[in-house]
């Protein structure tokens, strides 16, 4: 790392000038517990490093209108938890991100850069694909938005281009009567990587539910929305045979690697349960139990 | 190559210093400022024996880069004590012979702190949850854990 210069950008244009200069041999920093990791192991070898912790849009929590967020990009776990309206609104999203790694790696941490390294087990990334969230992304060429379920290629693999920034993940208006939850299985009861992960988002008045968004992690090369679940879900009232119903997509549509955490049956079956489990806490939030 | 220059305040002081672009706050800390009671063990953010208080927030000085803290507040476990007077966890840690190798400690108690400062009356399972990112491999977590509740009790009762 001995030849990494550093730049503290103060505004997105510089962010992004810099980084499209460099070529490629830019690294974005926020939190820095992945970068920095990455660095002293030698697998990344940046010529750049650029804190963007010192951009307004990256570090705010903005409620643009009632019940409608803005997450900066380079938000901490702790930050976030403190915002106690976002905290009760979207508290499966909350639960995911929180997850992450000790309380030092929650001081630092960004949901911007859980995203952006692009582990098929990140923790947060499920939760924010069942929240419906849009990634505001800044780049030489201008802004763009893309829903937060394509932003995944490939293991580490994004679709962020040369010189381009993920600013901020706007979610959508929460409506009345939905919750949220993100379950994770590990070896371990804390810190540890999601051998399966599993974000419900719903919306459930009257015994019916009018919404639904069920995604999956750690399961495929990149997390998986499951539309299929929502066109099930709809319309129903959630009884067991909708939910075994569901369960069975999730396993069928699981593609997972087979390692010493997890093998391919044991992901597979988790997946399903989990499923089960965090529609299950959903409903209970909804319904304030 | 260009130094970077950095001002900030540590333990209350204006402390100033010229570090490189990969100088982790770590590496200034103990390399450049003699403040050594942070230790690197594992250097990857998983022990947590490098464990300081930044703007308020505990973090691990190894996962940041010493540029990073420009015009930031630092707090180190050199700060802990006050005018020779230990700290309550510090001295609570004496009594209740929550340290063996002691390697870990410095983490510990900064962690300790940050709860304590965050939460001043957490439960034994709010304790071990928080100190789960600081690692002990002499394996002494129970009076760790009974030092930092103990303390607690104190600060109420006193309060």
């Amino acid at each position: 790392m001995s030849d990494t210069q550093y730049l503290a950008a103060s505004t997105i244009e510089e962010a992004v000038n810099a980084h499209s200069k460099a070529n490629g041999s830019a690294r974005f920093l926020a939190g820095g517990t992945d970068l920095l990791v990455q660095i002293k192991s030698g697998i990344r070898k940046p010529n750049l490093v650029i804190d963007v912790k010192k951009i307004v849009e990256l570090n705010s929590i903005e409620e643009i209108s009632e019940n409608e967020f803005v997450v900066g990009a380079s938000v901490s776990g702790v930050n976030l938890n403190r915002n106690k309206k976002f905290s009760k609104l979207w508290p499966g999203v909350l639960e995911a991100f929180r997850l992450i790694g000790s309380e030092q790696i929650q001081g630092r941490a960004s949901l911007g850069g859980n995203i952006c390294n692009g582990s098929p087990a990140g923790d947060s990334v499920p939760a924010l694909i069942a929240a419906g969230c849009i990634a505001l992304i800044a780049g030489p060429n201008g802004k763009r938005e893309i829903p937060i379920e394509e932003f995944h290629i490939g293991p580490g693999k994004t679709v962020l281009d040369n010189g381009e920034m993920l600013v901020s993940l706007k979610f959508p208006k929460r409506e009345i009567n939905s919750s949220d939850a993100y379950l994770r299985m590990t070896p371990r009861t804390e810190m540890d990587i999601a051998v399966v992960g599993c974000g419900v988002n719903i919306t459930f008045e009257n015994n019916v539910c009018t919404a639904a968004r069920v995604s999956l992690g750690a399961v495929a090369p990149t997390p998986l929305l499951i539309r299929e679940a929502s066109k099930i879900m709809v319309g129903s009232d959630l009884n067991s045979e909708i939910l075994d119903k569901v369960s069975n997509i999730c396993m069928d549509l699981c593609d997972p690697i087979d390692d010493k955490r997890g093998t391919i049956d044991y992901r597979t079956k988790v997946a399903g349960v989990l499923f089960k489990r965090a529609t299950l806490t959903t409903i209970d939030r909804i319904k304030g139990n | 190559m260009a130094k970077i220059q950095v001002s900030t305040k540590i333990n209350n002081e204006n402390v100033d210093y010229l570090c490189e672009p990969h100088d982790t706050m770590l590496d200034v800390l103990r390399n450049q400022l003699e403040l050594t009671g942070s230790k690197e063990s594992c250097g990857s953010g998983d022990c947590g024996s490098c464990s300081i208080i930044l703007d308020g927030e505990l973090v691990c000085s190894c996962l940041m880069l010493a540029a990073e803290a420009e015009g930031s507040k630092l707090e180190t476990i050199e700060g802990m004590s006050e005018g020779g007077k230990l700290h309550a966890l510090q001295q609570k840690f004496l009594e209740k012979a929550a340290l063996q190798c002691g390697i870990c400690t410095p983490g510990f108690l900064m962690a300790s702190k940050a709860l304590l400062d965050h939460n001043p009356s957490p439960t034994e399972t709010e304790v071990r949850f928080w100190l789960a990112g600081n690692l002990c491999r002499c394996t002494g977590y129970d009076k760790i854990v009974k030092a930092v509740l103990e303390v607690a009790d104190d600060m109420k009762e006193s309060a």
